[in-house]
């Protein structure tokens, strides 16, 4: 039956996304607007911008994936349907995974796809982009599995916006570490496979422990 | 109130631990005072001048009990929180939330020596170093719980909650510490080793003893003293606060 709710609640989020299609693409607005601003910040030569772009291209997606974050619990928190989706019998475990899930499907995947077509904004090499591109299929979905649980913490707060993205971001750290490590690694003429290996470790980690962290935070905010 | 025999969890109960924290506090105090007189006068006027860094590694003993201090701190406070989250303790989330504080203040001692020190040895006032980094999301980490437990007005949920973050911090502080060192080291390796011998003076080494006892003194006083404060916040309710304050008004 898990893997029934699982699907269920998937494909729920990723209707309801489907038809405010705006809405859920605005992440990637920001996304395409903040890399924007870089180069007419620091300036068009294209050797520091070479250098900064694994950087710009990951802080920037990092900001947008939180930023869609608030969303993610707070429409099923006033509507009632999260208590529901609680109280179904199903582990919050699952509840938090699958939600954590269909927030990287709409969020995190088109981050993805957009950011190797930036990188080449920044003139970045073949090989680089495909690191950034891989590095970034590894990395985000933590930062979706991190970002389920400062929703769940933040849940029905007055500045939980905010204050969702000072309690995340100290813990995104890692990944951004070695996400852009790969990029750099590949840069320099290095193998990215010591980057890519400690980012699929943290992913695997992190898919075990934030669902349950995140179901246990569901359960402090609904009590 | 009746004798009763002193057991484990005698002084779990807010009220015998405000009469216990009130009790020890002026002792606590005293300790810290002198304690940190002895410790700094050690520091600055017993301790041999450093072969190469001369005068300006004597802010070592502050920098360095302060670092130990923001470290160990957030790992009591993720303890007590989850004692009080685990059983829930009341007592023990309150000595968790009083310990955020007074963890965040020696962080930001342990960055500001730093600081102060980096200048004239580095050159610099901050390098984005492995060490010094870590520290720097450290404090991140406790602004973030203390910023947490500040927004969520329901008590209980506010200490659980804020339970789960510490928690989740202290799981990640390792990872974090470790993938920063990977990504930068510039600062020197740790001066003191249980393994190995110590490298420094033992006048510096006592200094620095003396000056972390100190520290000791003054965060179990100052985390007593913002305990008693929020114990009587949240029993201000029951019986006895209400005759606390009539004894105070005389």
């Amino acid at each position: 039956m898990s893997g029934g709710v699982f699907g269920a609640i998937v494909a729920r989020d990723l209707r309801l996304a489907a038809r405010r299609r705006v809405e859920a693409l605005l992440p990637i607005a920001f996304f395409v607007v903040a890399v924007s601003l870089f180069p007419l910040g620091i300036g068009p030569e294209p050797q520091t911008l070479r250098q900064i772009a694994p950087g710009v291209v990951w802080v920037c997606a990092l900001l947008a994936a939180m930023l869609s974050l608030t969303q993610l619990y707070g429409g099923d928190h006033a509507d009632g349907s999260l208590e529901q989706m609680l109280l179904s019998g199903e582990s919050g475990f699952v509840v938090a995974a699958a939600k954590a899930l269909s927030h990287w499907i709409v969020t995190g995947l088109p981050l993805v796809l957009a950011a190797p077509v930036f990188g080449l904004l920044f003139d970045l090499s073949g090989a680089a982009l495909l690191a950034l591109a891989i590095s970034l299929l590894l990395g985000t979905p933590i930062l979706s599995l991190l970002g389920g649980l400062g929703a769940a913490l933040t849940l029905g707060l007055r500045s939980g916006g905010v204050l969702l993205i000072l309690l995340i971001l100290p813990l995104c750290i890692p990944a951004l570490i070695f996400g852009t490590g790969a990029v750099g690694a590949v840069e320099a003429g290095l193998s990215a496979r010591a980057h890519y290996s400690l980012l699929g470790a943290l992913l695997i980690a992190t898919g075990l422990l934030a669902p349950l962290a995140t179901a246990a935070a569901l359960r402090i905010a609904l009590e | 109130m009746p004798a009763t025999p002193i057991r484990f969890y005698t002084f779990a109960a807010p009220q015998r631990f405000y009469g216990l924290a009130g009790a020890l506090i002026p002792w606590l105090w005293a300790a810290t005072v002198i304690l940190t007189a002895i410790g700094l006068y050690i520091g600055f006027f017993v301790a041999p001048t450093d072969a190469t860094q001369g005068e300006s590694y004597r802010i070592i003993f502050i920098h360095v009990p302060a670092a130990w201090m923001s470290m160990l701190l957030y790992l009591v406070m993720a303890f007590w929180a989850a004692i009080g989250w685990a059983f829930n303790a009341r007592l023990a989330s309150m000595v968790a939330r009083a310990i955020a504080p007074t963890g965040a203040v020696f962080t930001f001692l342990a960055l500001w020596t730093g600081a102060f020190w980096g200048k004239p040895t580095w050159g610099t006032w901050w390098v984005w170093d492995a060490r010094l980094t870590s520290e720097l999301i450290l404090l991140f980490l406790y602004l973030g719980y203390m910023a947490l437990v500040a927004a969520i007005d329901d008590p209980r949920r506010g200490d659980q909650a804020g339970a789960l973050l510490a928690v989740v911090g202290a799981v990640n502080v390792p990872i974090i510490y470790f993938s920063v060192q990977w990504w930068n080291t510039l600062h020197q390796g740790a001066t003191i080793s249980m393994t190995a011998a110590p490298k420094m003076a033992s006048t510096m080494l006592t200094a620095m003893l003396v000056m972390t006892f100190a520290f000791w003194a003054y965060a179990f006083a100052v985390v007593f003293m913002r305990t008693r404060a929020i114990v009587l916040e949240r029993e201000a309710h029951t019986d006895w606060v209400g005759a606390l304050a009539v004894v105070n008004k005389g």
